[in-house]
């Protein structure tokens, strides 16, 4: 649901950059979303559809892609990407434990690249 | 033309928050962002701790509800300050909706600011309202798995409210299940489990909120 209310802010952004750019046509734009973000990606492209309807970003396509998860261990402090990332249950390949690591990358939510004409 | 750009989709929603956070730690104002599923509770906690709490502390609260000003009356009728903020279907409040509401509130004389989100696991959680710290409410009737289910609001909580306990012997709920997938994302969260029909467990609430208020005042 909260999906709306991304593609709102990202097409905010998307024009202020084309703006900046003297750009007038977007062709594509890329969001790299992490694994862990509470994002529908099906659901991001969807509102950005609705809502780029009859606006000169229409024909953009918007490509979504995403960053997994990596973790530095809660007991020994090695980094590591789960196999399954869920919150509870990474088990570190080098010692053992299951949760309570910090969280490296898997978080994120931004716009990483356009392309314009 | 290739465009590369790195920028945080939620970078406007971010900034206005900071800049909240910055007025409100100006004022020296604790503000709570109340996160829960629709009719956990999050409104009965409100009356209970605005009556309770009333001679200590001066208190003010911005409602979030996709329609009618129910629970702004209801948190009025005890004395406190309270704008609801419809969202017309929305489902979470921002940064912009809560800088709109405080407009009413004299914060220099407030100590404690509650924000009653829109009844949602997911959504809220994404938005930063300017808050000092996110409760995440569970009432036991909803299942004890559900910080296994919706982690990230469990992660990013800094306490956890288990309310209904009064209703404990009617559901299968266990207790320590919930607090054990809690803490392992969180493991200092405290977690109060409350009942706001009988007032069991609201005690250890108020502590809460006293020491994080005096926290607050001595920054
Ligand atoms: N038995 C019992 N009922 C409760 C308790 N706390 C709240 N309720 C009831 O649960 C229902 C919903 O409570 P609210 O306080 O309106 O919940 P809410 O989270 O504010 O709901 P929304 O704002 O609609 O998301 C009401 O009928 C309350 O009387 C409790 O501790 N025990
Ligand atoms: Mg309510
Ligand atoms: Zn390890």
């Amino acid at each position: 649901m909260h999906e709306m209310a991304i593609a709102s802010s990202l097409i905010e952004i998307i024009q202020e950059e084309l703006a900046k750019h003297g750009a007038t046509k977007l062709v594509s734009a890329r969001v790299c979303h992490g694994k862990l973000t509470n994002i529908v990606p099906d659901a991001l492209q969807f509102a950005f559809e609705v809502q780029t309807q009859e606006t000169p970003l229409a024909t953009a396509t918007l490509e979504m892609m995403e960053i997994p998860v990596t973790v530095a261990c809660g007991g020994c402090g090695k980094e590591f990407t789960p196999e399954t990332p869920d919150l509870f249950y990474m088990p570190c390949p080098h010692c053992g434990r299951e949760f309570a690591h910090e969280v490296l990358t898997g978080k994120e939510l931004y716009l990483d690249h356009l392309e314009a004409e | 033309m290739d465009i590369p750009v790195v920028r945080n989709i939620l970078e406007a929603n971010e900034k206005m928050a900071d800049q909240l956070r910055e007025l409100f730690s100006r004022h020296a104002v604790l503000v709570l962002n109340l996160i829960s599923s629709p009719g956990a509770g999050k409104t009965s906690l409100l009356e209970r701790t605005l009556a309770d709490l009333k001679n200590e502390f001066s208190m003010a609260v911005v409602e979030g509800d996709c329609q009618t000003d129910n629970d702004a009356r209801r948190v009025a009728a005890t004395g406190a300050k309270a704008v609801q903020v419809n969202t017309d279907g929305g489902c979470h409040l921002n940064s912009s909706m809560i800088q709109a509401a405080i407009q009413n509130f004299d914060l220099a004389a407030t100590d404690i600011l509650f924000v009653e989100n829109v009844g949602n696991l997911v959504c809220p959680v994404e938005f930063d309202c300017g808050e000092d710290f996110k409760i995440a409410l569970l009432s036991v009737p909803e299942g004890d798995d559900k910080p296994e289910k919706y982690p990230v609001l469990f992660e990013k909580s800094s306490a956890m409210v288990l309310n209904k306990s009064d209703l404990l012997p009617y559901v299968d709920f266990d207790v320590d299940r919930a607090k054990k997938f809690a803490t392992h994302l969180n493991k200092d969260m405290p977690i109060f489990l409350t009942s706001c029909r009988t007032g069991e467990g609201l005690e250890g609430w108020y502590d809460w909120l006293r020491a994080a208020v005096r926290a607050k005042k001595s920054r």
